[in-house]
């Protein structure tokens, strides 16, 4: 997004996809049981000998593993360079980083894209609905696979954020520290809304097919552009739209019709068309959903702060942005308060930027200065 | 406010080793860090300011950024054993709200207060007629964060409103030790530059 974006010099990177033993299965929140499980995952830096020093990147809805080197598809920059790698709040020299896509994604790991054992036909609607404990579930299962018993810290903005209070909720004892940004701790009418308009773009694209466009050799690419304009649009504020485009035209004067005289128009368009070359239609159906269905007080009883009552011992930051109206303030605090309720150790900071949702992975300083103030205490409090 | 911190010492020795704190008001955390260090407490801050809560997680502290006005009602009753407000009650909006709301938190509250009734004060107002401009007051009045200015006596007589205890009160000067003193005493009202509370519900 960022045309300045200098591409890394190279971070070591280890990765590709893990493969559970077929006996293995992820059991889901829905009842059902997935197997075989196959998780894709990249880590930068190395395991320290106690073990001591992994952090767990957990990616938002469209993100991936890529979170610190290039995209094998779009052969751009990992989405989280400018929080990963050498010098920066999580350095490589220093912690093992993990970052993993969500189970139900496309870029490795099972989900609606992979072949039905059952079928040996591709998943489509077939696949289970999954959650976002589910995802942390076999996030757990990866680490408890790679031998690595607690995590200094688990990190994670928008949807990786709820992913953050779901780990503290279920794996309390494995988390050293745990970091939200700009999340919820559900989903609101609104954020349903949006998702919704997404999906129905999706499936009112004629070569979505019921979800079977594989077999037919289509992709609904026309609906999932919509889908992600949409989106998009959610993730910046009034005011960065204004300030990057305002009502700048592409060429000079109107074109009297409906090409994108609009310089906003065309950067959607553009967002829109080059997000069908990485992502499936399908898997933007069922992430979508597993946000949707998120509410984790509904989990505890109707009460968040009963969601973190075993995770006292957790050190909590939760971060949000000032302009972010995707994924509010208010939204935070309210985490925090529950946080508070439960007697937990919990930080807050809202960072003041005009630059919406989206600004937890642009060059942000006081994100930059908040979180390494937090990681380096955090690493020097278990001694690394 | 006065350049010295006296009032830290002061706090650092009321304060119990390993109780749960509330810093209200942490700034960058220098009286937290030192409870940390010196008293081993389980230390909490609430903060304002986004550099002041960045200081804070940089020195590992937990802080919250808020309002000492309106986000001390987010925390539970009973959460703590001390909440603390450190020469900034007459900067709040609602400083009987804020006084209740962290008896309600906390079992004890430490809260100093600059004293309206000091001498230099009351000889300011009489011979200049001006608004006084002190070392523990230094601003003029439309440029100053002191909103809710009081006396001693008029503190006094809140404490008695809300039916709290004064368990121990000391009077600070700046560059000087604090000195234990009877709030209720006239000439205390005169002579205390600030004042800093420990106080209970009855």
């Amino acid at each position: 997004m960022d045309a300045k974006d200098q591409s890394d010099p190279a971070i070591e990177t280890h990765g590709g996809t893990w493969r559970f033993p077929a006996e293995t299965a992820l059991r889901l929140d829905s009842g059902a049981s997935l197997s075989p499980l196959e998780i894709g995952y990249n880590t930068y830096g190395a395991l320290n000998a106690a073990k001591s020093n992994a952090i767990l990147v957990c990616h938002a809805l469209t993100g991936d593993q890529y979170a610190a080197s290039t995209h094998p598809v779009t052969g751009k920059p990992g989405w989280w360079n400018k929080v990963i790698g050498p010098g920066l709040p999580l350095d490589p020299d220093r912690y093992f980083i993990i970052a993993t896509n969500v189970v139900g994604g496309c870029m490795g790991s099972t989900g609606p894209a992979s072949i039905d054992p059952a079928t040996g036909k591709v998943y489509g609607l077939s696949f289970p609905v999954i959650t976002i404990a589910d995802m942390v579930r076999a996030q757990a299962m990866l680490i408890e696979a790679m031998g690595i018993p607690s995590l200094l810290a688990v990190v994670g903005g928008s949807m990786g954020g709820m992913q953050v209070l779901q780990w503290a909720a279920d794996y309390p004892e494995k988390l050293f520290s745990a970091v939200c940004i700009g999340a919820a701790a559900r989903h609101s009418a609104q954020n349903i809304a949006f998702h919704e308009v997404g999906r129905q773009a999706i499936m009112a694209d004629p070569d979505w097919r019921g979800g079977a466009y594989d077999a037919a050799g289509v992709r609904p690419d026309k609906g999932l552009a919509v889908a992600r304009m949409a989106a998009h649009i959610t993730y910046l504020s009034e005011e960065a739209l204004q300030r990057k485009f305002g009502r700048e035209l592409q060429r000079d004067g109107l074109s009297w019709g409906f090409d994108a005289d609009f310089q906003v128009e065309s950067y959607l368009r553009h967002q829109g068309q080059s997000f069908v070359d990485r992502f499936d239609a399908n898997a933007y159906l069922y992430i979508t959903r597993a946000l949707d269905y998120f509410d984790l007080a509904a989990q505890h009883g109707g009460v968040l702060a009963q969601a973190f009552q075993r995770a006292r011992a957790v050190r909590f930051c939760v971060l949000s942005f000032s302009s972010d109206w995707l994924y509010s303030t208010a939204e935070s605090r309210d985490i925090v308060r529950a946080l508070n309720a439960a007697g937990c150790r919990a930080s807050f900071v809202e960072i003041e930027t005009d630059k919406g949702h989206d600004a937890f992975f642009l060059d942000e300083p006081e994100l930059d200065r908040t979180l390494r103030g937090f990681f380096n205490s955090t690493a020097q409090a278990r001694g690394i | 406010m006065g350049a010295g911190r006296e009032d830290f010492d002061e706090i650092l020795r009321l304060v119990r080793p390993g109780a749960r704190v509330l810093d209200v008001g942490c700034g960058e955390g220098e009286l937290l860090e030192r409870l940390v260090a010196e008293k081993g407490v389980d230390g909490q801050g609430l903060e304002i300011s986004q550099a002041g809560v960045s200081a804070c997680l940089a020195k590992g502290l937990a802080v919250v950024q808020g309002d000492g006005d309106r986000d001390l009602d987010h925390f539970p009753t009973k959460a703590f054993d001390y909440a603390i407000l450190s020469k900034t009650l007459q900067q709040m909006r609602n400083p009987r709200h804020v006084l209740t709301e962290m008896l309600r938190i906390a079992d004890q509250a430490i809260v100093s207060v600059p004293n309206f009734g000091h001498w230099r004060m009351r000889a300011s107002l009489m011979t200049r007629g001006r608004m006084p401009e002190t070392r523990a007051l230094p601003d003029p009045w439309w440029a100053t964060d002191n909103i809710h200015l009081c006396t001693l006596a008029d503190f006094n007589d809140l404490c008695g409103e809300l039916d709290l205890r004064i368990d121990a009160c000391a009077a600070l000067t700046t560059g000087k030790p604090a000195r234990p003193i009877n709030p209720r005493g006239a000439l205390e009202n005169w002579r205390s530059e600030t004042a800093l509370f420990l106080l209970s519900r009855r």
